[in-house]
């Protein structure tokens, strides 16, 4: 006879309720309305439009933001180009190197400001922004800034020259950082820069453009223009751009490489995935699902490189699943900027809407399952940690990159099946192994097609660590000396 | 071989086989003692030298418009073959170890310095002057030279370990990009074709190869070189034909992962960039193609058809209260 065992959930909320515990916004300055960044000095639109930037986890808008158009395009390459032939093509690199150590410094000096308008603007927790996003951001600024002035070592015998100007697009799941990813290696390179943050996501990139001006950049040298697609395409299409830089969907990556197919342009393009994240029956199984909490709700599943499909060896599988489910009734999801918050609010509407549509594909396919925290009601943009078991290769929720909290689970049996699942996808840009046994590890890191391998470990950033994808998910890396050469004409 | 067709099937005047009288042997004739064996040049594919499926041929010749031989007219199937081929080939050649694949390209240089002969025999074919193909299959086979030295010795250059502010472990490597098509220089029918392919086989790749139309007798010869040498079938592919009708299959293929472009910024190039968007094929354009500058050989030649992975694992926290071993 069967022993009955009380199920033993771990539930930190039923004994007490948190007190919400939110981050003052007392010390922050924002505008009401933002201008663009060009030549050093915040100027107008031509066309006089802006366009509203609002809370994800309120609905209200924060502030207005000014759409740059086509002729303010043009204005800012040909201040990113005049920069570039008077002051940057001419400065000494390791003059060069002190300005962009100014500006890691200054961010490190304002970091929590800069963490809770990102938190504000992009709906993240404040949790990560002020430990992930801020502090990564300032970091890849110092790393590039030292590189500046030693170019020759890292490519010796292939004399290193800059490109000129490199026009970046950038999304909006880790706005400061991806400007950070894209700002600092083009100037450590000793080109000049027309960036384009993501339309839902600009503040911190025009934060950033004060601190530059702050910081005494020569003028032109950074140049951030707002807007949406029509701005990033007006970029992109610039026949005095040397570079295009992008981070975001595969499918916008691949306009942009139709763009500019049978130009001069160069291209680095982080693009989407579908991180296979593999539990073997050997692997520590409570770190494991860690992994796997951290792989696919960090940044509430907003990440290129999230762990979103789930490979268990079938042996652990019912075990894993169980925790897994366990773990994620403790998630909580609420307001961003309480330090309590796990799950901050979906960036947009616009994204929520996309996500909820590939859930009810997959209530379709497979079995559902989502966390039953709360959420808020208040206008804001709320999505579930999301999970679904019993997927098949075949299905979409497994083939399609989902930007969100959604989970996708399969079960094998041997390495080799999992290897062949795993590797069986379009995308090529991110993997997670948990195993105890080393020869284990190094064999399927060595057979997983992907550009960035975790192994016992899963969303680990760092800026000496190159990222970026295989196949589909895009080409060139960012960070490290790798990251340098997307930059450099090179002999 | 690389003699025309017409020096090899006459002496002096057209000749008959059965010595009997035709028009030819009755205006005084002499008969051939022997008459030569002609090869017949087709493709590369698998380890096998299959005609091209479509039956096509073009005709390459002499300056003095004599026949040097009809060559495959590679088709699009040919190529979808060839590329089946060279994926079902990838994983066993990137598993070799690096000392294996150094040795492999060192034994190609080997084959090809005992053919040294018939190779410099066959660009005369072309029109090349005798000192300038004996300058190119020298060339050629020091090239292969170069590219074995460098198997076991790019990653050690190219690798990195990377200094995270973390308690992990992460190194990045490179690693095959996989199935890579190429397009051979137009110029140089075998140094063109050995420069183009040493590097890619070099990083463990397996390739896919659109031989000079003008020069493309010699690549086949190549061909049989590879095929002495230890090379496994499937890794290097070689076909012949028109580039303009091969260019958008060998650059819109989803199972191909890179294509090397030598030959100039052009419409064509245009249209092969255009078509590599479908799966984000990486395309490494070579448009300056002096093949016996300094830069035409060198190891960023093989980086250019690898890929960066970087792999993070944690390490443990010292639990001795720090210092260890330090």
């Amino acid at each position: 006879m069967a022993i009955k065992t009380k199920e033993n959930h771990l539930k930190f909320n039923t004994k007490w309720e948190y007190a919400s515990a939110p981050e003052s916004k007392d010390h922050i300055e924002l505008k009401d309305q933002y201008e663009l960044f060009i030549g050093g000095e915040f100027v107008k639109p031509k066309k006089g439009k802006y366009f509203p930037t609002i809370n994800p986890a309120t609905g209200k808008k924060i502030a207005s933001i000014a759409e740059a158009s086509q002729e303010d395009v043009d204005k800012a390459v040909k201040a990113a180009r005049t920069a570039y032939d008077k002051y940057w093509s001419k400065m000494p690199a390791k003059e060069r190197a002190k300005y962009i150590y100014r500006i890691a410094r200054m961010l490190q000096e304002r970091a929590r400001e800069f963490a809770v308008i990102e938190t504000m603007d992009g709906g993240k927790a404040i949790r990560e922004s002020k430990s992930v996003d801020i502090p990564l951001a300032a970091a890849h600024f110092f790393y590039y800034a030292g590189w500046a002035d030693k170019l020759d070592y890292a490519f010796p015998n292939r004399n290193p020259k800059p490109l000129g100007v490199a026009g970046q697009v950038i999304p909006w799941n880790f706005p400061l950082l991806m400007a950070a990813w894209k700002i600092a290696p083009a100037l450590a390179t000793g080109n000049t820069v027309v960036l384009k943050p993501a339309e839902t996501t600009s503040l911190t990139a025009l934060k950033l453009a004060e601190l530059i001006q702050e910081a005494g950049l020569p003028p032109g040298v950074v140049n951030i223009v707002t807007g949406a697609g029509a701005t990033g395409a007006a970029i992109v299409n610039h026949p005095d751009i040397n570079k295009i830089a992008f981070t975001g969907s595969t499918n916008v990556g691949k306009i942009i490489q139709k763009a500019i197919a049978g130009t001069d342009k160069k291209a680095t393009l982080e693009l989407g995935g579908k991180a296979a994240n593999i539990i073997l029956e050997d692997a520590t199984i409570d770190q494991a699902v860690e992994g796997i909490i951290n792989g696919i709700y960090f940044n509430q599943g907003h990440v290129c490189c999230a762990g979103s499909r789930l490979f268990v060896q079938e042996s652990v599988e019912d075990i894993v699943i169980k925790k897994l489910k366990a773990r994620m009734e403790t998630l909580i999801i609420g307001d961003p900027l309480d330090k309590n918050t796990d799950i901050g609010a979906i960036n947009s509407s616009e994204q929520l809407k996309t996500i909820k549509k590939y859930i009810k594909i997959g209530k379709t396919e497979a079995d559902f399952y989502e966390s039953s925290c709360p959420i808020p009601s208040n206008g804001g943009f709320w999505c579930k940690p999301t999970l679904f078991t019993n997927t098949s290769q075949s299905h979409r929720i497994v083939q399609e990159e989902i930007f969100g909290p959604v989970l996708a689970v399969q079960s094998f049996r041997t390495i080799e099946e999992v290897l062949e699942k795993a590797n069986n996808t379009y995308y090529g840009l991110s993997a997670g192994v948990w195993t105890d046994k080393g020869s284990k590890i190094f064999r399927m890191t060595s057979k997983l097609r992907a550009g960035v391998i975790w192994a016992n470990t899963y969303n680990k950033f760092d800026p000496t660590s190159p990222f970026g994808g295989f196949k589909e998910s895009g080409f060139g890396r960012e960070g490290g000396l790798h990251g340098l050469a997307p930059y450099l004409k090179l002999n | 071989m690389a003699k025309t067709r017409n020096k090899k099937t006459t002496v002096k005047s057209k000749a008959s086989s059965n010595g009997k009288s035709n028009g030819a042997a009755s205006n005084g004739a002499v008969l051939a003692k022997r008459i030569p064996v002609q090869k017949t040049y087709k493709l590369y594919i698998g380890g096998k030298f299959p005609r091209t499926e479509s039956g096509r041929y073009y005709k390459i010749k002499t300056k003095n418009n004599s026949l040097i031989a009809n060559v495959c007219r590679g088709s699009r199937k040919d190529f979808r073959n060839a590329v089946v081929a060279a994926r079902k080939a990838l994983g066993g050649w990137a598993n070799r170890t690096a000392y294996n694949r150094s040795q492999i390209l060192y034994r190609i240089a080997e084959m090809l310095e005992w053919r040294k002969a018939q190779f410099i025999e066959e660009l005369q074919s072309f029109g090349v002057t005798k000192a300038a193909a004996e300058k190119e299959v020298e060339a050629s086979i020091d090239r292969l030279i170069y590219y074995a030295g460098w198997a076991d010795k790019y990653q050690q250059l190219f690798s990195t370990v990377n200094p995270v502010a973390s308690s992990h472990f992460n190194f990045s490597i490179l690693e095959p990009m996989g199935v890579i098509a190429a397009f051979a220089p137009e110029d140089k029918g075998l140094l063109g074709l050995i420069t183009t392919i040493a590097p890619i086989i070099c990083g463990g790749n397996s390739c896919v190869v659109l031989a000079s139309h003008d020069q493309p007798t010699c690549a086949i010869s190549f061909a049989e070189v590879l095929h002495t040498s230890d090379v496994p079938g499937g890794v290097v592919n070689i076909l012949t034909g028109i580039r303009s009708e091969l260019a958008s299959h060998f650059s819109s293929h989803m199972d191909v992962n890179g294509m090397v472009y030598y030959g100039k910024k052009s419409e064509e190039l245009k249209t092969i960039q255009l078509h590599a968007v479908d799966n984000l094929k990486r395309i490494i354009v070579r448009s300056e193609t002096n093949l016996y500058a300094a830069n035409a050989e060198s190891p960023y030649l093989i980086q250019d058809t690898l890929e960066t992975k970087t792999t993070w694992h944690p390490i443990a926290h010292d639990m001795t209260g720090g210092g260890g071993a330090y």
